[in-house]
């Protein structure tokens, strides 16, 4: 099989993530399709990787899964939270900043 | 030539600005004693002047003058400039002028001013003066004498408006001070030229490259210190300061605005010899500047009511004679010091008279509501005429000396150039005889104008002191000053050689003449003011040549017309440029900024998806971006 198809699969992946944080309002799914879009990044990180045949690539996945991992805890609270306080997930209701 | 270094020469200045600096410093614990400290101070300053000029005597003509060095002020590569003293035959003249009138003044000031919340402050800057223009006339290059020169100014702007709380006063004072800085401009573009051109500003300096240089480069120095000389000296056209100076207190008039501060143009003058005397055309503009003043001041002068106005206009007029003398070249210097030294004695005297007066009633200056004064103040009457007799230059009181030598010179002078000089100076002389002895007879012995509540009476001796001293200086003076050409040998060597003397008319056609006018001058007046009476107040219907004059021959209407009226339509034009074109531009980039926020703020919308998307689009638009260019 060739290495291609690793990228491809993870433009595919990066791409139905995109779409779903932009289409999605549900606070919970955004966030799994920004997981998907990193995931689908680190894809490509390994793949390249694999490809020049050093392991730099595989490092930064780590990194990445790393710091993702945080992210989902501060996220989750963030999310948790605000549905406390306002019995809604969704993002639209969230947009007090505007002013 | 080396000259002979004398460290006693920084004491003459010292002494005096001590006595300004610590008076003003101590403030209000000085007030009990600080007119005595002034004037101990400029009496000592005087006794070190003294001492000066009786080492000068024992000296050989050669080794007169002594020098001494402060300190370095200015070193920047080729270009050396010390803070050095000078004296010589010429500053020691002024030197005891100012000293000794200036100290005169003091003992008077004491009396005069005892009523003065404020006496220590004039005392001060009646020692800054003494301190400033000493300096003036002991600097050794035009860059010492340019400190003293706006010391003397800055002196003069603080006495004019000593009563500041007058907005009359206040208003004079920045006259004076606007219309000298003209004159000021004059003296540092001068020093610019000579530095440029001639790469020296010392007054040895410039005289020992006077004869190498362009005539033209002289010509641009001479009159650049011409309008310096203008300016500090009330001359034609910067005149009009002088009448309003007359706001400052009566001392104040007679040692700044009569016998020394005045004179600085005459010095100026006669110190650049050299260059005036390489400058031909320059130094007839000198001529004809103090030919027109002296009559010009004279006939204001003849139009005056205000005691202390009329002698303003007289001091205008008179060192429109010793302009017109030192612009007589060689022949003409040491008689223009000559009269600057007898006019300093009678009209320093005279005004001090007019104090008296003043202080006698009630601060009454009007001469219309005098009269009859002689007989209450018998010795202000007596002092004062002596110095009247002294100006319009009754033999053999100080003013027919010198001003007789000056109208002589004059006339000397050659060709149609002599006979003008000559018969402006002569016709100034009857006009001078006319307006003084109006002054003598409207205060002193027409019948009396003034009210009841009136009480005349004659000045403490504090005050008459002064005036009985310079009094006697005026009646001497000139006589001791002539004798055997004194003056005249003393300041010679200071001088170039003039060359052939011609005589239009011998000197004693010349007094006749001069005695003659003065004769018509005190006829007229006697027989205006004397034999027929009065009005306590000036006459209304008078003719257009009156009301000129009474205006001051309209100098004000014309430096308002063509100065300041276009600068203050100049000025506020560019407010208005200010305001729309400076303002405009910073005001703009202020509404561009908030009009490009407000219009970006539409997409701040809050919604988080909005934001994703943008950041999406953004990203592509990147990627493309970069795909295209690295195609």
């Amino acid at each position: 099989m060739a290495i291609e198809n690793y990228l491809y699969l993870s433009a595919i992946l990066f791409t139905i993530g995109a779409v779903g944080v932009v289409v999605r309002r549900n606070a919970i799914v955004v966030f799994m399709c920004i997981e998907l879009m990193l995931n689908a990044a680190n894809l490509s990180l390994v793949t390249f990787s694999r490809i020049n045949g050093t392991l730099d690539g595989q490092v930064v996945a780590f990194f990445t899964m790393v710091v993702a991992a945080c992210e989902v805890v501060v996220g989750l609270a963030i999310i948790v939270t605000i549905y406390r306080s306002r019995r809604s997930a969704s993002i639209d209701d969230a947009s007090l900043l505007k002013r | 030539m080396t000259m002979v270094t004398n460290n006693g020469l920084v004491y003459l200045i010292a002494l005096p600005l001590f006595g300004a600096v610590s008076l003003l410093l101590l403030g209000r614990r000085a007030d009990k004693w600080g007119h005595l400290l002034a004037t101990a101070l400029s009496a000592g300053s005087f006794a070190v002047g003294l001492f000066q000029l009786s080492e000068m005597l024992g000296r050989a003509t050669e080794s007169r003058p002594v020098t001494q060095k402060l300190f370095t002020w200015i070193s920047v590569g080729s270009f050396n400039v010390d803070a050095s003293l000078l004296l010589d035959q010429l500053s020691i003249c002024f030197v005891l002028l100012i000293t000794g009138v200036g100290t005169l003044i003091h003992i008077y000031s004491i009396s005069y001013m005892s009523h003065d919340p404020d006496r220590r402050r004039f005392f001060a800057y009646l020692n800054l003066f003494i301190a400033a223009m000493l300096l003036l006339v002991l600097g050794d290059s035009y860059l010492n004498l340019y400190v003293g020169w706006e010391g003397v100014g800055l002196a003069s702007y603080l006495l004019i408006g000593f009563w500041n709380q007058k907005a009359a006063y206040a208003t004079a004072s920045k006259k004076a001070f606007v219309m000298n800085r003209i004159g000021d401009m004059g003296l540092s573009f001068a020093i610019m030229i000579a530095f440029a051109s001639l790469g020296t500003v010392s007054f040895s300096g410039v005289e020992e490259y006077a004869h190498h240089a362009s005539e033209a480069t002289m010509t641009a120095i001479g009159i650049m210190l011409l309008i310096a000389a203008v300016g500090k000296s009330a001359q034609f056209p910067l005149q009009a300061w002088l009448g309003d100076a007359m706001a400052g207190p009566t001392p104040v008039s007679a040692l700044i605005h009569a016998a020394t501060m005045v004179t600085a143009g005459v010095y100026l003058i006669v110190r650049s010899n050299f260059v005036f005397d390489a400058a031909p055309n320059a130094q007839l503009l000198v001529a004809i500047i103090g030919a027109i003043t002296l009559i010009f001041g004279a006939l204001i002068g003849t139009a005056k009511d205000d005691i202390k106005k009329a002698l303003a206009a007289s001091t205008m007029s008179q060192i429109g004679y010793m302009i017109l003398g030192a612009g007589l070249g060689p022949a003409g210097y040491a008689f223009a010091i000559m009269h600057l030294l007898t006019h300093g004695f009678f009209k320093a005297g005279m005004f001090l008279g007019a104090g008296s007066v003043m202080h006698g009633m009630n601060d009454e200056v009007n001469m219309r509501k005098y009269g009859a004064l002689r007989k209450f103040m018998p010795i202000t009457f007596i002092t004062f005429g002596l110095g009247y007799l002294a100006i319009i230059g009754v033999p053999p009181f100080a003013g027919f000396y010198s001003k007789d030598m000056l109208i002589e010179t004059a006339l000397n002078a050659g060709g149609i150039k002599g006979i003008l000089l000559g018969g402006t100076a002569l016709l100034g002389a009857g006009i001078t005889a006319f307006y003084m002895t109006r002054v003598m007879i409207l205060t002193f012995t027409s019948p009396k104008r003034w009210d009841d509540n009136q009480h005349p009476h004659e000045s403490p001796i504090l005050m008459w002191l002064p005036m009985a001293i310079l009094a006697i200086g005026s009646v001497t003076s000139g006589f001791l000053l002539s004798r055997g050409d004194a003056l005249k040998h003393w300041l010679e060597p200071l001088f170039e050689e003039h060359g052939e003397h011609t005589e239009l008319l011998p000197p004693i056609v010349v007094s006749g003449l001069a005695l003659t006018m003065v004769a018509i001058g005190v006829a007229i007046a006697v027989v205006k003011y004397q034999l027929s009476d009065v009005d306590s107040i000036a006459p209304e219907d008078v003719s257009v040549f009156t009301r000129i004059a009474r205006r001051d021959l309209l100098q004000d209407d014309i430096n308002e017309a063509l100065f300041m009226r276009p600068g203050q339509a100049l000025t506020s034009a560019l407010v208005k440029v200010d305001e729309s074109v400076v303002d405009g531009a910073v005001r703009g980039i202020g509404q561009m900024a908030m009009g490009s926020g407000s219009a970006l703020r539409q997409t701040q919308t809050g919604f988080v998806r909005s934001y994703a998307m943008l950041i999406l689009v953004g990203a592509a638009v990147l990627i493309a971006a970069i795909w295209v260019v690295t195609q």
